[in-house]
């Protein structure tokens, strides 16, 4: 049994919650680029320029992306064989949000009654961290801040089983058509297909983990991820939504089995901003 | 796209040279407001209680911006989503709110009222908030303290970058 002290992994939290807070992702940064480049409009060329400055001024001054610093969600992959000494895992991960938002000036977002009080919880705790088990010895964190403008405009949809491919590519269009300018394209597609009503949601947010340019590896979801694309592209929402060619700059499709009634799919939107890190330990 | 030099208060003459999908450059003094400072706003106009700032001519700026670090002026300060405050903004309207700064569509009573009442939407960049912090030469929490980032802070810009939304 391999052990890791506490300090270990909150020391590594705190490191990538400061990190993503200020450097924008260069695969992002790129896409950025070449869309700038080849977008056809003056004023969508002028909001990509507005958001590649942006990521310079961000990482110079080191202030963040986006004002809204997000929740923090974690996906936890602990090795079989790994043990945290000291604290529990949710434990270290909920102080070194506290710290790390404190010690970069980062907006605590987080309300503790959701319905009635909606008292801000000062030090953007709790995190939303979802844990598995996996063999070895080691611990895999996927460390993500999403925004609150994106996560509104994500939705989970119970299909049924004999749905065609032509209507999850539209219901995703109606999705993002409907959003708009809301959840600060362009953006990042996650999308879950299969499982339950909440393995789908999850699905969905574990897509937006991918590497921005890397298709799935079966290829008929690759190239319905291809399909969903040009399909959101070809919708002209564009850059903050005043119109343009680039509305996503990437759709993740992750699957799992279902129930053989049920054709759960869920769409999770992230914006340009894109704040994820991955670390192992 | 034209780009227009505007310095508040808006005259209605400014609002005339407007088009939409215009740039305008933004100079003055405004106001941030998110969600619970709206609903508290419009208690208060219900109430016929005094308001904490002077809503005639006025611009609200939907944003809770990240704590200003020492030493600097303020911290990252992009828009948030206007839809949210859409069922307060018609109220706000009619007590001589000129102009609303967010990202996002508008409902059609917000448009109508917008247009009735000779206000402007203009939208600025979400995500592009340490740029936009680049824009802003004052920052001062105003009121509402213990709503953290969505209390009211007074902030002076100088040419912040707006498209224009609605008119």
């Amino acid at each position: 049994m391999r052990v890791i002290p506490a300090q270990v992994v909150y020391d590594r939290v705190i490191e990538a919650i400061s990190q993503i807070s200020y450097f924008l992702d260069p695969e992002v940064y790129s896409a950025l680029a070449t869309a700038r480049r080849t977008e056809q409009s003056k004023l969508s060329r002028d909001v990509l320029q507005a958001l590649l400055d942006n990521a310079d001024v961000a990482s110079k001054q080191q202030i963040p992306l986006c004002q809204d610093t997000g929740t923090v969600v974690v996906f936890a992959s602990f090795g079989s064989d790994v043990f945290v000494e000291g604290s529990s895992l949710e434990e270290i991960i909920n102080a070194a949000v506290a710290k790390s938002y404190a010690d970069n000036y980062l907006r605590a977002s987080i309300v503790e009654d959701p319905l009635y009080e909606r008292v801000n919880t000062r030090n953007n705790c709790p995190a939303i961290i979802h844990f598995d088990q996996v063999p070895g010895d080691k611990i895999s964190l996927h460390i993500a801040q999403k925004g609150g403008g994106a996560e509104n405009m994500s939705v989970l949809s119970m299909l049924k089983p004999g749905t065609e491919e032509a209507e999850i590519v539209e219901l995703v269009r109606q999705t993002v058509c409907g959003a708009g300018g809301k959840p600060c394209p362009p953006l990042i597609i996650g999308i879950g297909i299969g499982g339950n009503f909440e393995t789908c949601a999850l699905l969905a947010k574990k897509a937006l983990f991918v590497p921005v340019e890397q298709p799935n590896r079966d290829p008929q979801y690759a190239e319905l991820e291809s399909k969903i694309l040009k399909t959101v592209n070809d919708s002209n929402v564009g850059p903050q939504g005043l119109g343009g060619a680039t509305t996503a700059l990437a759709v993740h499709i992750l699957t799992a089995p279902c129930h053989i009634a049920s054709l759960p799919v869920a769409i999770n939107l992230q914006c340009h901003s894109h704040r994820h890190a991955h670390i192992v330990i | 796209m034209q780009t227009h030099n505007v310095t508040i208060p808006v005259s209605p003459k400014a609002i005339q040279g407007l088009k939409i999908m215009d740039k305008v450059l933004l100079t003055g003094v405004i106001f941030t407001a998110r969600d619970t400072a709206h609903k508290r706003l419009c208690a208060l106009i219900e109430e016929g209680a005094e308001l904490p700032l002077e809503l005639a001519e006025s611009v609200i700026y939907y944003c809770g911006p990240s704590p200003t670090p020492p030493g600097e002026i303020c911290g990252a300060i992009g828009p948030t989503t206007s839809q949210r405050m859409d069922k307060y903004t018609p109220q706000l309207i009619q007590n001589g709110l000129r102009v609303m700064i967010g990202k996002g569509e508008r409902s059609a009573e917000v448009l109508e009222s917008i247009h009735l009442h000779e206000a402007v939407y203009l939208v600025t960049i979400g995500g592009a908030a340490a740029l936009l912090a680049q824009h802003v030469v004052a920052c001062e929490l105003f009121y509402w303290e213990e709503l953290g980032a969505e209390a009211i802070y007074r902030l002076e810009v100088k040419d912040l970058p707006c498209y224009v939304a609605a008119l």
